[in-house]
């Protein structure tokens, strides 16, 4: 009895032991970022006293600031699509059956695959020959700009969303569906009232990645942008060139900020809708599954 | 049933339609312009492909005043990453800013327009060894936008003014195990590999495997003993923070790096006398440039004497315009004409050029040489 307590305090110890370490692997350089981005030396990694010098920098920069209102827009754009996209893509999927399913299982995942730069390469030829083809049919000048950006971001942001709402879809049993289809609900009534609440955090999930990915990505950005659409990392990354200065860190650190507001956001957002859920739709739940008993 | 069936249908036919696109586009392309413009026509917005820092945006606002057009900059970290983008077409962009070897390459392929000489009288401002560069001759193509070299920065502080100017401040075990771990060099094959070929007296862009494998063993030997790392994007900071003694760098970042220091004087920055490369980046017009004119116009305004003077002033980089050179910083003007800049004199600059199927070997022997 008592070398078993002694064993799990070990285990635990361990455990806990191991918790730091992780933390510390991912929070020490985040700290150093932040700590850095006060630094009034040029050099990165050099201290040189305590200034808000890089902040200001920051807010007299209009390039970067421009760059970063182009990584927002386009993010949010991109996720919102993807987001429906990936969704009704995932539905299909799990829910139906039909011909050609495998096949376009398989190719759904290929922009997870295929690596960045062939992405981006096939974009590249992708945007300036449909331009091509728009221009010759319409008569018009089009060029590629924060449009063909979001629809790259679009493009790769799908396959990810619809995998995560796919798992959630995978774990849920059909039953409850079946059952509001038995007493009479619509296609639609049945998504909007039985499916839709349950896949919920699977979209939000998806939206999140969709988000994360769409402001983290430099490469298919590059190849799909055109003049006045630059996005934040591909304006960060063209900088370093010049010598890396910690007015980076101060733009790191404000899109930290923001990315911490946002995830802290979707926190309380999701806890208000579990206490809600528990509350309003619990009777309605209950009745589905007992009707669905019924017919078992 | 039906209608899935048009849509498949029509699916297939915009698929087929955009590569009978992609053929067709390859044949009737020949070289582009001279555009057709006057002196300081515009015929729209402007939109200009750059590397990062390069250009003062107040510079953009100034000519968007004067002209009365909208001007967007976008920037690129390597010529190699502007090439594809550029030359898949549809861009977007009027003007671009490659370098040196980078032009050959894109005159070749015809991503380049030929200029139109009429309406930029300002080149005629160039110093005369810009006039006629070798990797575009007569300035056809692409007009030199500025210049630059590469060499040794040393901390004076700390070695003294008693050496000699040459490559065996890092090459030479006699002279470089003074410095031992206090050196850098850059983390470019051609760039480093030239520096050793300068020193053993071959050409930067030799094609001789002997020669090269020299030059590695060199590099190889200097990387085993007295190189604390290569690096290019931080040899300046290195260098001025205290870390390193000796630093193998670009002549622009090491200058404005210089200024950063508590007492630049305490620097100095030259062409070891062996010589050393020297890179010329130009600006020229996209083949498909959507607003030629006001591309052609921009190029002529920055060639005039206050605005070349206002890109060098900026990016510090030394300005191939004669008539800029009387409205430069006393601080970028003390730097270029610093006479030990240039030991070897300007004959011992060599240009890199592209060595085509060889280039391959620089990779291979770099890679090997840094162990």
């Amino acid at each position: 009895m008592n070398t078993a307590i002694r064993h799990q305090s070990g285990t635990r110890f361990a455990l806990s032991l191991n918790a730091v370490f992780v933390y510390i692997f991912f929070y020490a350089p985040i700290t150093l970022l932040v700590v850095f981005s006060f630094s009034d030396s040029k050099t990165v990694g050099r201290w040189g006293g305590f200034t808000f010098n890089w902040y200001g920098d920051f807010a007299g920069n209009q390039a970067l600031q421009h760059a970063l209102w182009v990584s927002v827009k386009v993010a949010l754009w991109s996720t919102v699509i993807s987001v429906i996209l990936g969704t009704l893509a995932a539905l299909a999927l799990e829910r139906f059956t039909f011909r050609g399913q495998k096949v376009f299982d398989a190719l759904l995942y290929l922009p997870i695959i295929i690596p960045d730069v062939t992405m981006a390469i096939m974009m590249l030829l992708f945007f300036s020959q449909a331009l091509d083809v728009v221009d010759s049919l319409f008569g018009i000048q089009t060029t590629k700009g924060i449009e063909t950006i979001t629809i790259s971001h679009i493009a790769f942001n799908v396959s990810f969303v619809s995998v995560v709402v796919r798992a959630r879809l995978a774990g849920m049993s059909k039953t409850l569906e079946e059952a509001a289809m038995d007493l009479y609900a619509t296609r639609w009534r049945t998504f909007r009232f039985v499916t839709m609440p349950q896949i919920v955090p699977g979209i939000a999930g998806g939206a999140l990645l969709a988000l994360t990915l769409s402001l983290d990505d430099v490469v298919v950005t590059q190849f799909s942008s055109g003049p006045g659409a630059t996005t934040l990392p591909v304006y960060v990354f063209g900088l370093i060139r010049r010598g890396v200065t910690p007015l980076i860190n101060a733009t790191s650190v404000i899109m930290l900020g923001a990315s911490i507001i946002l995830v802290l956001l979707s926190l309380i957002a999701q806890r208000g809708r579990s206490i809600g859920q528990q509350r309003v739709p619990a009777p309605e739940s209950d009745d589905a599954s007992t009707s669905s008993f019924s017919t078992q | 049933m039906k209608a899935s069936k048009l849509l498949r249908l029509l699916a297939v036919v915009a698929a087929l339609s955009v590569v009978a696109a992609a053929c067709g586009d390859s044949d009737d392309e020949g070289v582009v312009g001279p555009a057709d413009c006057e002196l300081n026509e515009t015929d729209g917005d402007l939109a200009i492909f750059n590397w990062a820092e390069y250009l003062d945006p107040e510079e953009l606002d100034a000519f968007a005043a004067e002209f009365g057009v909208r001007v967007t900059m976008d920037s690129y970290d390597s010529n190699e990453a502007m090439q594809p983008i550029i030359s898949a077409g549809k861009s977007g962009y009027d003007l671009i800013v490659p370098s040196d070897y980078m032009v050959t390459i894109l005159v070749q392929a015809k991503v380049l327009q030929v200029l139109n000489k009429d309406a930029i009288p300002n080149m005629a401002n160039l110093l005369d060894e810009f006039q006629d560069m070798s990797f575009d001759p007569g300035n056809v193509h692409a007009v030199p936008y500025q210049w630059g070299t590469s060499g040794l920065a040393v901390n004076t502080a700390v070695v003294g003014t008693d050496f000699d100017r040459s490559w065996s401040l890092v090459f030479d075990p006699a002279v470089a195990d003074q410095y031992s771990g206090r050196i850098t060099l850059l983390n470019d094959p051609r760039e480093t590999l030239g520096a050793a070929l300068k020193y053993l007296g071959y050409s930067l862009s030799t094609t001789s495997m002997e020669e090269l494998n020299e030059a590695g063993d060199l590099v190889s030997a200097a990387a085993d003993t007295n190189v604390l790392a290569f690096d290019t994007d931080q040899a300046d900071e290195l260098l001025v923070g205290g870390e390193t003694l000796i630093g193998h760098g670009y002549s622009g970042d090491m200058f404005v790096q210089f200024l950063e220091a508590d007492d630049p004087s305490d620097f100095v920055y030259f062409v070891p006398k062996e010589g050393g490369t020297i890179w010329v980046d130009t600006i020229g017009i996209v083949f498909d440039a959507p607003h030629p004119c006001t591309a052609t116009t921009f190029i002529n305004w920055l060639l005039s004497a206050e605005h070349g003077a206002a890109l060098s002033n900026w990016n510090y980089y030394a300005t191939p315009n004669e008539a800029a050179l009387d409205g430069l910083d006393e601080d970028l003007v003390a730097f270029l004409t610093d006479p030990a800049l240039l030991p070897g004199g300007q004959e011992s600059l060599e240009q890199l050029v592209d060595t085509g199927d060889f280039e391959t070997n620089y990779s291979d022997v770099f890679i090997r040489a840094k162990g």
